[in-house]
């Protein structure tokens, strides 16, 4: 059972996909049931392989489907980092799963089912980009995960069909673009199978081909991850998706390509080629500019889910930046910040996702006071606040440590600027967020829905807490997290 | 004397505990009582802990703990060496007072939100007495962020557009700076290799160009100027005024001025090392600025009407003795930085608990309104000119000491040009403190409209007392209590390490 766990994190998430409007049609809630239960036997299994992983010392696990070899077959590789990352999806996956819940109280059953369906798809699509060993079959995971994306923000009603359709029409684009990479790659070498493909491309990396690949991969996986100037489909549909699955959107749906980027560029190219190098220095340009300008723009905006979307941009922008410093320790700072930001941007939309349940508001604006009626809540925001602006000891001051330690010791000290700066940034963002919470005169709030005994629904009031937990546990046992599980994953990138 | 490693978790309960008591605080938030119980009982625990490691710092054994580790090769370390004791032992002693003083004020003032201000309160003791502990660089920039973060509700707690002002003020000076040092530390740790205080600093002069190193100086200093007031950087001080009396007292008369004193004294002493800022020459900038503040914020203080205002201003110049005894790089100069530390702290806060006073029993705060108050507060404006005199030097209270030993700094390193800075200061403080006690007990009051008030209740009145009185017993026993002149002395000792200053 344990060797299958790799495929079972797929699986479990896909059948449920497949089964939860089928269980919706004969009772309303099954269908949710079965897409939680599905979800929390994939975070298991994740956590499961993850243990698995680094009780071999970090040795990658090879899964190959149908026992066909590679580079034939098809194969899952996992080793500490992805298993990780899919850890950290899972288990997003599964908090914003039950935290949505009470946003589908009113829906009928078709609603009801195919939410569930395009939510497991969603995990499904991810886990899949972050496990496979293979750049075709990453393709259609790819896909998987845009389609159901598109999905989840056209519920967010007419806007978020305008977002969704506009997401589609650029996310196309950057699927077969990704495609053209894959080809490029095939036409070269004969195939598809990562670690196959990073021994037969070593003695092909001056072909002009090479470069397309790379910039094909970098304007690919850019705009899936938002990076600034791909974003511009992002604040939108940030904005205007169902709220009840916007922390999964916005906390994991751009991550996973920014790891896509990581492992073609450090494992199957490998930095050292010059190609390779100047893409990693485009990376960083963008991702420097973007942290400046979404930041600028997130202190713009008045929309707090728009704010975030923009601080997103931002945010993908370091995990940029510690690709381009490319050392040992700029990698471990995007990794830690792949992480991190998840569960962070993650909690800002349940928060405000909690707000807007509650009282039908999300402008910054109108939030006096708030934290008079929902203490916990605020407490949690507050937390996720600090954790963006990099206060430490919460988790987000630690990717960016990670990050200015790698730049420094790389020499690149523009980043460190550009990192100081946009903490700056952040922090006039996220303070101001507070000073309307704390100092204004109280807000005209009316409940939209009346939430009976606690501040909101305990099925959103539990993830809300448990990720504020999680923002202050990832800080304190970063040391652990790094030396155990990050580093375990990354030394192989080093012996190249 | 043995320096002796203990592991020993004191110095974590000793942070931790007031921590807890603001969680407290905010749970039992409705209930005044048990609410205010809370701080007070953590202000004594909290100085029990500090004291109970006194006696074992002063034979030279050292209490270290860690926590976890903070980063993949850092520790979340806390220890108690005798620099930091010194500043741990005047933060959570004036706790005391300050906790039982500010029920009284919170109480006597009818202040709104006092679960929020007393939680915070307690947060940013607790950080204030990390700081003062911190092993490494990365555990002191925790708990400096800690400290600005904790403090920013303080300041914006009158809720009006004043005090939001001043907020926002407050944190962009600090927000800034704070991330100006943390670049620092980042390339401390990759020239270095370690961020482990120790005295006698841990760069040297070898590990990158002297431009890059001085450079390095600037970055660092600038945290700790920014929280000490030094000119230019000191406008967030005075805005920060709009905050509850106890706040001033406290925070921005002990806690956080004195962290960002504290500051400049371990990177001078820690991090960089009297000997390699010789060669580097740039400590000498800093005690130019620190002059020009002594004597700049005395003239402005000389302007200010608002009593609070005035104090504010007067703290900017006393906080740059501070940063001036460290810039000087001579035994005894730091010797009378760290000492000055607890002189400054225990006649400031005496300073302002009486400003406190005076508005909670008549609602007056400017001077021009005080005629003929010292007849109907006399103890409260008795303290109020002991620690005037204090400030201003006079042999018999505590602040003399710290001059005497600062003024001795600058002749060992042949800078007699600072001894005349500190005199004029000493003038000039005599002249904007003496006429407030000149005015209350020697003018007539001209509106006759003071004759219903008496002294402040006794909450607000015996901690006054107890701090004016301490100020002159350690004014002339400097060794009374937790032999904190020792603690200085031997700070000072560890740092230049037998070195006689001398040659920026």
């Amino acid at each position: 059972m344990s060797q299958h766990f790799p495929i079972l994190i797929v699986l479990l998430p896909l059948s449920a996909a497949l089964l939860s409007p089928f269980f919706s049609y004969f009772h309303r809630q099954a269908g949710k049931w079965v897409s939680v239960a599905a979800l929390a036997g994939a975070f298991l299994c994740a956590v499961g392989l993850l243990l698995q992983t680094l009780q071999g010392g970090g040795q990658a696990i090879h899964y190959w489907f149908g026992n066909w070899e590679p580079p034939l077959g098809i194969e899952f590789v996992v080793d500490p980092l992805n298993g990780f990352i899919v850890a950290m999806i899972t288990f997003v996956a599964l908090f914003t799963a039950i935290y949505s819940t009470p946003f589908l109280k009113k829906s009928n059953w078709l609603y009801m089912g195919g939410y569930y369906t395009l939510m497991s798809l969603l995990c499904v699509g991810l886990s899949g980009m972050t496990l496979t060993g293979d750049v075709f079959n990453l393709y259609v995971y790819l896909e998987i995960a845009s389609l159901s994306g598109y999905g989840l923000i056209a519920l967010g009603g007419n806007r978020g069909t305008l977002a969704a359709f506009r997401y589609l029409l650029i996310g196309t684009i950057a699927a077969s673009l990704y495609l053209l990479g894959v080809g490029f790659m095939y036409a070269k070498t004969g195939s598809l199978n990562m670690a196959d493909l990073g021994v037969l491309l070593q003695a092909q990396m001056d072909s002009p081909l090479i470069l397309m690949t790379v910039a094909l991969l970098i304007a690919a996986l850019g705009i899936k991850a938002a990076l600034f100037p791909f974003h511009g489909w992002q604040p939108d549909s940030y904005t205007f998706s169902h709220p009840g699955a916007a922390p999964l959107i916005a906390g994991a749906m751009a991550k996973v390509p920014m790891y896509a980027m990581l492992r073609f560029f450090f494992y199957i190219f490998g930095a050292q080629h010059l190609f390779v190098q100047h893409g990693l220095f485009i990376v960083g340009v963008l991702g420097a500019l973007g942290i400046i300008l979404g930041s600028v723009m997130a202190i713009a905006q008045d929309d707090f889910r728009r704010m975030l979307a923009y601080s997103s941009v931002a945010q993908i922008g370091y995990i940029a930046v510690g690709l381009a410093v490319g050392n040992l320790y700029g990698l471990i700072g995007a990794v830690l910040h792949i992480i991190n930001h998840a569960v962070m941007k993650s909690s800002l939309f349940m928060v405000i996702g909690g707000i807007q349940y509650r009282f039908g508001e999300f402008r910054i604006s109108q939030l006096g006071q708030i934290c008079k009626k929902m203490p916990l809540t605020v407490t949690v925001l507050v937390i996720a606040a600090l954790g963006m602006i990099g206060i430490p000891p919460t988790n987000g001051f630690f990717g960016k440590w990670y990050i200015m330690l790698g730049a420094v010791q790389s020499e690149m000290y523009v980043y460190v600027a550009v990192l100081v700066i946009s903490t700056l940034l952040n922090a006039i963002y996220f303070f101001r967020v507070m000073e309307n919470v704390f100092v204004n005169p109280p807000a005209n709030l009316k409940e939209i829905n009346p939430v009976g005994k606690f501040e909101l629904p305990l099925q959103m009031l539990i993830p809300i807490v448990i990720f504020g937990v999680a923002i202050l546990a990832l800080g304190v046992y970063n040391g652990v997290l790094v030396n155990e599980i990050v580093k375990l994953g990354l030394p192989e990138v080093f012996l190249r | 004397m043995t320096e002796l490693t203990v592991i020993d978790v004191r110095p974590f309960l000793a942070v931790g505990v007031s921590f807890l008591a603001a969680i407290l605080i905010m749970l039992t938030g409705k209930k005044e009582n048990v609410r205010d119980f809370w701080s007070v009982a953590a202000a004594f625990i909290k100085a029990g802990l500090i004291f109970s490691m006194v006696p074992a710092v002063l034979n030279g054994t050292v209490f270290e703990f860690t926590l976890f580790q903070i980063t993949d090769t850092l520790g979340f370390t806390l220890r108690t060496d005798p620099a930091g004791m010194v500043f741990a032992c005047v933060s959570s002693f004036l706790y005391i007072p300050v906790s039982f003083y500010a029920i009284g004020y919170m109480r006597g003032h009818h202040e709104k939100e006092q679960t929020g201000f007393f939680a915070a309160f307690a947060v940013a003791l607790c950080a204030a007495i990390g700081i003062a502990l911190s092993a490494n660089l990365l555990t002191f920039f925790v708990f400096y962020e800690l400290l600005t973060v904790a403090t920013w509700p303080l300041v914006f707690h009158a809720r009006n557009e004043e005090a939001r002002f001043a907020g926002r003020k407050y944190l962009v000076y600090t927000l800034v700076c704070g991330q100006l040092f943390l670049a620092g530390i980042v390339m401390v740790y990759v020239f270095a290799g370690t961020l482990d205080f120790r005295a006698g600093g841990i760069l040297t002069i070898d590990m990158a160009p002297k431009w890059v190193l001085q450079l390095l100086f600037l970055l660092m200093i600038l945290a700790g100027a920014v929280k000490a007031g030094v000119m230019p950087l000191h406008g967030w001080l005075p805005s920060a005024m709009v905050a509850p009396t106890p706040v001033s007292a406290l925070l921005h008369a002990v806690a956080v001025v004195k962290a960002g004193g504290f500051c400049v004294l371990r990177v001078i002493g820690f991090v960089f090392g009297p000997q390699l800022l010789a060669e580097l020459g740039v400590a000498e900038i800093l005690a130019w600025f620190a002059a020009f503040t002594i004597i700049a914020s005395s003239l402005i203080a000389m302007q200010q009407d608002n009593l609070k205002r005035r104090l504010a201003f007067s703290t900017v110049g006393q906080l740059s003795y501070v940063v001036l005894g460290a810039a000087l790089l001579a035994p005894l100069s730091i010797l009378g930085a760290y000492y000055h530390i607890v002189a400054h702290a225990l006649m400031k806060i005496t300073l302002f608990m009486c400003a406190g006073a005076i508005i909670v029993t008549t609602h007056k705060e400017n001077i021009s309104e005080m005629h003929g108050l010292g007849k109907q507060m006399p103890i409260t404006m008795a303290c109020f000119t002991v620690a005037s005199l204090g400030i201003a030097g006079m042999p018999l209270v505590i602040g003399f000491i710290s001059k005497w030993n600062l003024a001795l700094g600058a002749l060992q390193v042949n800078q007699p040009l600072y001894i005349v800075i500190l005199i004029c200061s000493a003038l000039l403080a005599l002249s904007y403190l003496m006429p407030v006690s000149y005015l209350a007990f020697f003018k007539k009051n001209q509106h006759g409209n003071f004759t219903k008030f008496k002294e402040a209740n006794y909450f607000m009145l015996i901690p006054i007392c107890v701090t004016a009185t301490l100020s002159v017993i350690l004014g002339i026993m400097p060794n009374f209590g937790p032999h904190l002149y020792d603690l200085a002395t031997m700070a000072a000792e560890s740092i230049t390490q037998g070195w006689i200053g001398g040659g920026w």
